[in-house]
């Protein structure tokens, strides 16, 4: 069993793992001699990674087998474990969760099923679910730095939106400044990502699909088709996740709760 | 006592706490249509966080209070904010020019302020002409004038105002008060004044009440109540 697992390949990945890690270790101690502490977030966040993608390459190795439908769960997973993740952003924010989960079902659910269902996505469980995964993955950046956004700038605004509360105004029109700020910034790495584009980077999804034998025209061009899916699902979650967070930023009175440090 | 018509405002041993700790504690008060209520104390003594009871940015945990004979909980907070405008340390104008800040407030009901109105208020506030001025280019005393103004623009029964010129140096601080004053005789504004300067309270104000702890200590005319203070 052990000469199935440690197979060459997978020693040779361990060795390259290692030595990647190893790169990270030495930054976390050129940090340490510039009195920037690290070091214990950046191992865990390694040990962590590592095992989680390992495990995950199991699972996978075992479900690719399966039939497609199994690719629901899966995602429905990632979606789950994505908002929780993203949600972390906006802990002073009631409601974070829900929302973020909101947000990214809509979001890439709506993005992975339109695109199924018009073949940009091949339904196969091979292919649906590494690329939903990578939908995921963005939707939960992009909600987390809107998430995180929002709540910076209501905090640093709260005279602003107490002095339209104070005139009447409701609390979504108090906000609605920061909920499109908030949408805006969280869309940046979205939009460089599209505009540098085979010009600052060569993604590893085509890298993967070239060195697995696609012909590297298609493989770019497909590229360019993950990364505008990447947009719209990132743009479709943060823009569904930032409009119900304004609204847990109040209090059933229509007073701001989201505000800095305790009340004095 | 006059009829209870003339009340605009009464607090009825009205308080907030928060964690634990009394920010304000039963605090019973009457302002009449037109009256003018300095509200002093020392730091710490609760005077903003009362004011904020009553436009209800913060909530009431104890007593209640009744905006012309209605209680604060049967009234919409965006109604009740409408009739009691809030002016506050800071002007913290929205981003646009002197005339949206102005037209914020009936804006938010789809009520269009004339052009004629914008400029009266403008006038009445020492800033005439100031309409298409982006607020980004105000002094500080201009900026205040513009929030008092758009507060005004509102046409609140009661208008709060809390240490409206603290954050202002001298010459602005006499300009601001100067023109709180006269638009506030001139429209027979009801208006409570938080500030922390008897001299300011006892120029603007026809009575006061003094805070302490979160109570109401003493309130009164305000000779008569600044006297008994001295000689305590």
């Amino acid at each position: 069993m052990w000469k199935q697992l440690l197979s060459a390949d997978v020693l040779r990945g361990l060795g390259q793992a290692a030595t990647a890690a190893g790169a990270a270790v030495a930054v976390m101690l050129l940090a340490r001699t510039r009195r920037i502490h690290v070091e214990r977030e950046t191992t865990v966040a390694l040990v962590r990674g590592f095992l989680q993608i390992v495990i995950v390459g199991w699972i996978l190795a075992l479900l690719l087998r399966g039939p497609s439908w199994t690719s629901i769960p899966i995602l429905a997973f990632m979606m789950v474990a994505a908002a929780a993740t993203s949600a972390r952003r906006a802990k002073r924010i009631p409601g974070a969760f829900r929302a973020s989960l909101y947000g990214i079902v809509v979001g890439t659910g709506v993005t992975i099923g339109l695109m199924t269902l018009l073949g940009a996505i091949d339904p196969a469980i091979s292919t649906l679910v590494p690329i939903g995964s990578m939908l995921i993955a963005n939707a939960m950046n992009t909600n987390g730095l809107a998430l995180d956004r929002f709540r910076s700038e209501v905090q640093a605004h709260v005279g602003h939106v107490e002095s339209a509360l104070a005139l009447g105004a409701a609390p979504e029109t108090a906000v609605s400044r920061y909920v499109q700020s908030s949408y805006q910034a969280s869309l940046i790495p979205a939009i460089d990502n599209l505009r540098s584009l085979g010009i600052v980077w060569i993604p590893g999804l085509m890298a993967g699909m070239v060195l697995s034998g696609s012909p590297p025209l298609y493989a770019a061009i497909y590229q360019f088709v993950t990364l505008a899916m990447i947009f719209a699902s990132s743009g479709l979650t943060s823009l569904i996740s930032t409009t119900l967070i304004s609204a847990h930023a109040f209090s059933p009175a229509e007073q701001l709760v989201l505000r800095p440090g305790p009340e004095t | 006592m006059g009829s209870s018509f003339e009340v605009v405002l009464r607090t009825d041993r009205l308080g907030r706490t928060v964690s634990g700790r009394a920010i304000v504690q039963d605090v019973s008060i009457e302002v009449r249509q037109g009256d003018v209520l300095g509200i002093v104390g020392p730091s710490g003594a609760g005077k903003s966080s009362f004011l904020r009871l009553l436009n209800r940015l913060d909530e009431p945990t104890s007593g209640t209070f009744f905006l012309e004979a209605r209680d604060y909980r049967q009234i919409t907070p965006r109604e009740l904010r409408r009739k009691v405008g809030m002016v506050m340390q800071t002007a913290f104008l929205f981003p646009g020019t002197v005339a949206e800040n102005i037209r914020f407030g009936p804006d938010q009901r789809g009520e269009r302020l004339e052009d004629g109105r914008v400029a009266e208020l403008l006038r009445q506030v020492g800033l005439d002409g100031f309409a298409a001025h982006p607020v980004d280019h105000l002094s500080g005393g201009e900026a205040q004038r513009v929030a008092f103004a758009r507060a005004v623009a509102n046409s609140p029964s009661v208008l709060l105002l809390d240490e409206p010129t603290s954050a202002l140096d001298d010459l602005a601080k006499l300009q601001v008060e100067t023109v709180i004053r006269d638009v506030v005789r001139a429209s027979h504004l009801t208006c409570l004044i938080v500030t922390h300067d008897r001299e300011v309270a006892a120029r603007l104000a026809d009575r006061i009440l003094v805070l302490e702890g979160g109570r109401a200590k003493r309130i009164g005319p305000i000779r008569e109540v600044l006297n008994v203070e001295a000689t305590s």
